[in-house]
């Protein structure tokens, strides 16, 4: 009895030690250097969960298989702790807070969306911890002065703006009758902002302004509505859901519009899904395997995409890849800082300027990436093989524009 | 407030036609959803949830190279097991019980359904195409996709199947007779659980037609069942128990009512112009029960 006692007291003692060492030294662990990243491998938002997940596990691996990180003369490696926020924003707080006070986290990897980063970004900033995310792109992060944030993507008001400018110079230089259908949530209600902005800028005039339920599954109304009005543009941002409704009942109803802009359609795997009647939608994108950015680790796109097809055994939408430029972002930063301090750290992240296969990346004092354009890509079909080309900017332009869309009756 | 549908009135024929065609689907998982509330007193959180795995299967045959619209069949006869299953692990524990212990017990049944498929199927939002085609009207200005038609007409042969069964089939009459009471029946001769497991079944059966339906007509996804149960929900409150007239006709006004308040207040009030309805109609009920003289025998 007494024995086991002593033994019990022993090994809880030994516990806590060990505990407390990981803890004191769990940023940097022997060669390691520990980030830490609260991510939805459960829940709604599990598919882009993993494809975050894949994107930091790939780049981890190809940076520490090309000499890892240097710092103060020293090789270091990154490895990452994950803990699954089930895509719900209590629990992703919650684990921020542990990662940082129980695991001695002092640098972190954002989780997936906009509204799970925005409940993570307030911890991380308390305790003055510096996180790279590549999936929150709400505008709303970038206004609160935070000063450990930094996105690689470009904030969402940027995904659909361009669009207007294109129909507007379609329409040569003259303004444009505007459509828009977007779901009532943080991401999609900044797309509008951005939209309206444009709208404005343009003098072009908003027809139609309808604010989608979370639960969407029928925007039949709103379609009719378009039919019955006629607009040069019609915008919808709903994620995936929104994407792929938007295509099913206007193949359905036929309805017929010059224009017909949306996000998510590579998540929503819309060409593949959809087929032929997804041909014509243009799309705003934060990355394409075409464009022509490199770096030393991924070389460029394609050489990412045939890397990324190869190891997990799909292609990488965006989200993946901009992921991976999260890692990319920190190697970088932590050899300039040259240094574990938290701060030194921050402030080389602040300075940052380089260019990674996603694209160049530059923050603005928001923290959110001021030096890279967002892309649009037209579902392009040959045949029943259809195909995202890269429409704008004109610099990476695959195809030329197809303008107006063909009506349903000529398809 | 949105004046369009007043100035172009071809609308108020769309969105009556499209309301009626959702409703009809809608009124089909309140059937359900009625029947055994009525049978079992059970309010069935995790209806939409049995409607979204019903659409699965449909989705899953889509896959394998088989037509969607043959998940009316398939999906039913899976789905009939899949609620008896359920009957048997866990309602039959809280058949008895009061009713805030069986929304308790089908709610964890509801989160459980959806965390699972979730893990099997995974978030993706996912839809099964039929390639069906597009009935136009008026000149093209009103179009009625075939799959919802499709959709209301297979509703429809379900509903009146159900309601011939019922009446004539021996299971059909000992369902009923326990409907009307429980426990004269059992003294009759009537086996209480086994008719409890086949009104389950029956109910997760009509859930899996619904969810081929929905499947082919919209989209699925594991998340995606809650609003499915709220609306049945609704209509059974607005029609009562063992109405089924009512059943039919109060999903059809729901459904024509969402299209207007949609097109009228906005898309964003979709949800809540019904909810304001059920409140509504739960006053007014308030309000007669109250005017009604009660007294002592």
């Amino acid at each position: 009895m007494k024995l086991s006692k002593i033994i019990l007291s022993f090994v809880s003692a030994l516990a806590i030690l060990l505990s407390s060492s990981v803890t004191s030294f769990a940023k940097v662990v022997g060669d390691k250097i520990v980030l830490g990243s609260a991510i939805s491998l459960t829940g709604k938002y599990s598919s882009n969960g993993v494809h975050t997940q894949n994107g930091y596990n790939m780049a981890v691996d190809r940076i520490n298989s090309m000499g890892g990180v240097k710092v103060g003369g020293k090789t270091y490696k990154f490895e990452i702790i994950y803990y699954d926020d089930e895509s719900n924003p209590k629990r992703a707080a919650q684990l921020a807070e542990r990662l940082i006070k129980q695991d001695g986290v002092e640098y972190m990897l954002g989780p997936y969306s906009s509204g799970l980063t925005k409940a993570i970004a307030p911890v991380t900033e308390k305790y003055g911890v510096p996180m790279v995310e590549a999936n929150g792109a709400s505008r709303s992060l970038f206004t609160k002065g935070y000063k450990y944030l930094f996105a690689v993507l470009a904030p969402a008001n940027l995904y659909l703006d361009v669009a207007i400018d294109l129909a507007v110079e379609k329409n040569g230089g003259k303004p444009v009758s505007v459509a828009m259908a977007f779901e009532q949530d943080a991401f999609s209600q900044d797309v509008r902002l951005g939209v309206l902005e444009a709208i404005e800028r343009t003098g072009s005039k908003k027809v139609i302004d309808d604010k989608l339920p979370k639960e969407l599954n029928d925007m039949a109304a709103t379609l009719a509505k378009v039919k019955a009005v006629k607009p040069d543009v019609l915008v919808v941002s709903g994620h995936t859901k929104g994407a792929l409704t938007a295509i099913r009942q206007i193949s359905e109803m036929k309805v017929d519009v010059p224009m017909l802009a949306m996000t998510h359609c590579d998540a929503a795997k819309l060409s593949k899904q959809h087929g032929k009647n997804s041909q014509y939608a243009l799309c705003a994108s934060q990355w394409h395997k075409t464009l022509t950015y490199k770096d030393n680790f991924f070389k460029d796109g394609m050489t990412y995409d045939a890397d990324f097809t190869k190891e997990f055994g799909y292609a990488p939408p965006y989200q993946a890849a901009e992921s991976s430029a999260a890692l990319l972002v920190f190697k970088d930063a932590f050899e300039r800082a040259n240094s574990f301090d938290k701060v030194k750290l921050r402030d080389a992240l602040a300075d940052t300027n380089m260019q990674t296969f996603y694209g160049n990346i530059k923050f603005a004092p928001g923290g959110q990436n001021v030096d890279k354009p967002m892309v649009l890509f037209q579902v392009m079909c040959d045949g029943d093989k259809c195909e995202n080309k890269v429409v704008a900017p004109t610099k990476w332009a695959s195809a030329e524009l197809i303008h107006p869309i063909p009506s349903w009756s000529q398809r | 407030m949105d004046l369009l549908i007043f100035q172009v009135p071809i609308l108020m024929v769309q969105a009556s036609l499209d309301g009626i065609l959702l409703g009809i689907l809608f009124a089909l998982i309140a059937y359900g959803m009625a029947l055994q509330w009525g049978v079992m007193n059970i309010i069935n959180i995790a209806q939409g949830d049995l409607v979204i795995l019903g659409g699965y299967i449909t989705y899953f045959m889509y896959l394998s190279g088989i037509h969607p619209a043959l998940g009316v069949i398939v999906a039913p006869a899976i789905m009939y097991f899949v609620g008896v299953g359920l009957y048997k692990l866990v309602i039959n524990k809280v058949v008895d019980r009061d009713l805030f212990i069986s929304i308790l017990a089908t709610f964890g049944i509801s989160i459980l359904f959806m965390q699972l498929m979730n893990f099997a199927f995974g978030a993706d939002v996912v839809l099964a195409n039929s390639e069906f085609e597009t009935t136009m009207l008026f000149n093209n200005s009103v179009t009625l996709p075939n799959s919802k038609i499709f959709a209301a007409i297979i509703s429809i042969i379900f509903a009146i199947g159900l309601v011939v069964y019922m009446k004539k089939s021996k299971l059909g009459r000992a369902i009923r007779a326990t409907a009307q009471n429980a426990r004269a029946a059992k003294i009759l001769g009537v086996d209480t659980e086994k008719v409890y497991a086949a009104t389950f079944g029956i109910n997760a059966a009509l859930c899996g037609v619904a969810g081929a339906l929905v499947a082919i007509t919209f989209t699925i996804h594991p998340y995606m069942g809650l609003p499915y149960t709220i609306r049945s929900f609704m209509i059974v409150i607005i029609a009562g128990l063992g109405n089924l007239p009512g059943v039919a006709i109060s999903g059809m006004g729901l459904g024509v009512f969402e299209e207007f308040a949609d097109y009228i207040l906005g898309t964003e009030f979709r949800i809540g112009s019904v909810f304001m309805l059920l409140v509504l109609i739960l006053v007014y009920r308030r309000f007669k029960l109250s005017k009604k003289r009660e007294y002592l025998k």
